[in-house]
């Protein structure tokens, strides 16, 4: 019986989330017109998520590029085929480990951070103060990041791709001896722009609107007190990277069919 | 908060980096060669078997690349496949009895159309069929094919 | 006496089952210091919420300088909030911005006023609360006391009409709890404004205010001037002027008796 209540309130619950995050989000999107003219905030915005993020990124990017080099090589060498290793290396990065790492990584640095910064902001009575200063926090606070993390997930997951290709490189071609030309040419042959780098750059739009949203709304819907912010941050965390692995399921399917 | 200027300055870095990540995505991994096709004239051709061949496939001529597969679809009269294929316009000369077939890159490669030229003096315009066609090797039906028939050798 | 600035007539409201405020009616005179005192927990700051618009009562009406707040199309709410200064009990001051930026913040934001014009504006409210000189602190390196002033300085920054604190005086030691008593008091008299002050420190709020409303029980059970409130009779009214522990306010939390609960345990 009060399992059946205990489901009942969750399922309230959860709608009741939903509601507010799509209202969140229809606000968010309206407060658009007011940022873009004054881009000086969203600037600063970029900064915060994307610059700071970037060293995490670019690190992750090489490793796992010469990871991907290094097993690539090893699992190709057996059939003749390290001639593919350039091919094996761009798309796995450009298809899924670009946009989907970098999902991931931007959520556990940037999304946490955006949480805990709005969650502290609400906590703090700061959001409080703007509203009473007839100053929307939705547009002065929220919006700006929201469009911030829209703006840099693409260009950090480029950025994640293009160094992991080169950490392949190094492996592959400085370390494992496979030659250069070959290194390149086969990946030029197999990738598509299309098929494979355009909706690669599909995929991370897709994560850095979704991953933003979660981790803007999260703060903003916290329960203000300490704890209440640092729950939010967990739950940013948790909930962006199941929803960017969710969604990379779907969109790959509806891509590479 | 940080100087204003150092933030601009790091935010146009980092914007300039991806964009540059981008660009070296689409041309040196993509192998995006800019002017890709420009112009293009279509010409269809019809197989009896198009094996795994698909729509953005090259169009090859003596190894060079002239084209695009750009659509696949079935004649509904008497089942062929037809092969609509986007040709670049600076290879308007192609004789009129030009013969496509389906050919694989490597033994296990993917598939791609090849044009071999013919001597008509007619050049092919846009809207023509090529005539001259050989479907697809389906290697399947090769190894089933030559099991066949070493078992009916085998019998007689 | 002068007309009402603000008019609080017959608010209910109720936080989920949790009912606040049943029937509560109060008003605040332009240019007094209107004190609202009461226990924790019984919804002050809920009062300076509906007078903001921040949140709506259930019924009743809100209505300040002749305008219902509780009615209020989402644009003219904001130019309500543009005559109203606000002060928090946190402080609230943008982590992000320094001294001068905070209190620049609602005239950036609000107006299209020259920075040199900007400038002036900020230092002299700025002077006014002592802080001149702090102006490029950052909030992180501002005293508990400093930050109270700067947040007060920012709450009249606009030269409002009605300026709300939300418990002025709570966690302050006594210099800078005088500071703020000795602002309060100033600011509202020098610049013509009228204050209400949320709070439950009753001895300052009897030195500053001209008029006291005590709330219990979701409405007002006594109002005032301090003098008369010093003098009643009511036991309410005593037991909250002179902070005794057990009055009509019970020590205890509602609970079956004692002994029914001790003997309940057992079996």
């Amino acid at each position: 019986m009060s399992a059946i209540r205990d489901l009942g309130a969750w399922t309230l619950n959860s709608i009741a989330r939903w509601g507010r995050a799509g209202i969140f989000l229809a606000r968010t999107l309206a407060g658009f017109a007011w940022i873009l003219r004054r881009f000086g905030l969203v600037i600063q915005q970029v900064f915060s998520v994307g610059v700071r993020t970037l060293v995490i990124i670019v690190v992750s990017g090489l490793f796992v590029g010469m990871v991907l080099g290094l097993q690539g090589y090893n699992t190709l060498v057996d059939f003749g085929a390290e001639t593919s290793l350039g091919l094996l290396v761009a798309l796995t990065l450009t298809r899924e480990l670009g946009p989907v790492l970098t999902a991931l990584l931007f959520a556990g640095r940037a999304g946490s951070a955006l949480t805990a910064e709005i969650g502290l902001m609400k906590a703090t009575e700061q959001l409080a103060a703007m509203e009473m200063m007839a100053v929307d926090p939705i547009n002065r606070v929220v919006a700006p990041r929201f469009l911030a993390g829209f703006i840099a997930m693409p260009l950090l997951a480029a950025l994640f791709t293009a160094v992991g290709v080169y950490g392949g490189y190094l492996v592959g071609v400085s370390l494992l001896g496979v030659d250069a030309g070959v290194y390149w040419s086969g990946m030029q042959e197999g990738v598509d722009l299309y098929e494979d780098i355009f909706n690669g750059v599909i995929k991370s739009l897709v994560f850095g609107f979704v991953v933003t949203w979660i981790a803007v709304f999260e703060g903003y819907d916290a329960v203000p007190t300490s704890e209440g912010v640092s729950r939010a941050t967990t739950r940013t965390v948790v909930n962006a990277s199941l929803s960017v692995l969710a969604l990379d399921f779907i969109l790959t399917s509806l891509m590479f069919d | 908060m940080k100087n204003k200027g150092i933030v601009e300055f790091w935010v146009g870095l980092f914007v300039v980096a991806g964009i540059g990540a981008l660009a070296f995505l689409a041309f040196q991994v993509g192998g995006f060669s800019g002017d890709d096709f420009g112009d293009t004239y279509q010409v269809e051709a019809r197989f009896s078997n198009v094996g795994g061949l698909t729509s953005k496939a090259p169009v090859n001529m003596a190894g060079v690349r002239i084209g695009r597969v750009s659509a696949i679809r079935i004649d509904s009269n008497n089942y062929d496949a037809i092969v609509e294929m986007s040709i670049d316009q600076r290879y308007d000369n192609l004789p009129i009895d030009t013969s496509a077939s389906i050919l694989t890159q490597g033994l296990l490669g993917s598939q791609f159309v090849g044009l071999e030229p013919g001597g008509d003096d007619l050049y092919l315009e846009d809207g023509d069929e090529i005539t001259l066609t050989q479907s697809a090797v389906v290697l399947e039906q090769l190894i089933s094919q030559m099991l066949f028939s070493k078992a009916e050798g085998d019998e007689q | 006496m002068s007309e009402p600035l603000l008019q609080i007539k017959d608010v209910h409201f109720s936080f989920g089952e949790n009912e606040i405020y049943r029937g509560l009616d109060l008003s605040v005179h332009k240019g007094q210091v209107a004190a609202i005192i009461g226990p924790s927990g019984c919804g002050k700051s809920t009062l300076l919420n509906f007078v903001g618009g921040r949140l709506y009562p259930n019924s009743g009406s809100v209505i300040c300088d002749g305008i219902t707040v509780n009615r209020l199309r989402r644009k003219r709410l904001f130019d309500l909030r543009k005559r109203l200064g606000m002060m928090f009990q946190a402080s609230a001051l943008l982590t992000d911005f320094s001294v001068f930026e905070n209190v620049a913040f609602p005239i950036r934001q609000n107006t299209d006023l020259s920075d040199a014009l900007i400038r002036h504006l900020v230092l002299m409210k700025l002077e006014m609360v002592g802080l001149r000189g702090a102006r490029d602190l950052m909030p992180a390196e501002l005293s508990g006391g400093m930050a109270r002033r700067v947040a007060l300085a920012r709450a009249i920054a606009m030269d409002p009409m009605l300026v709300m604190y939300d418990e002025p005086f709570t966690g302050l030691d006594p210099i800078s709890m005088a500071v703020i008593v000795k602002l309060i008091r100033e600011v509202n008299d020098t610049l013509g404004m009228t204050s209400l002050v949320v709070t439950h420190d009753v001895r300052e709020a009897s030195t500053i205010a001209d008029y006291m409303y005590l709330l219990g029980d979701g409405r007002v059970i006594a109002q005032g001037t301090p003098d008369e409130m010093a003098e009643s009779e009511s036991p309410d009214v005593q037991q909250f002027m002179n902070g005794l522990p057990d009055g009509p306010v019970r020590y205890h939390y509602p609970a079956p008796e004692y002994a029914d609960d001790f003997l309940g345990g057992a079996a």
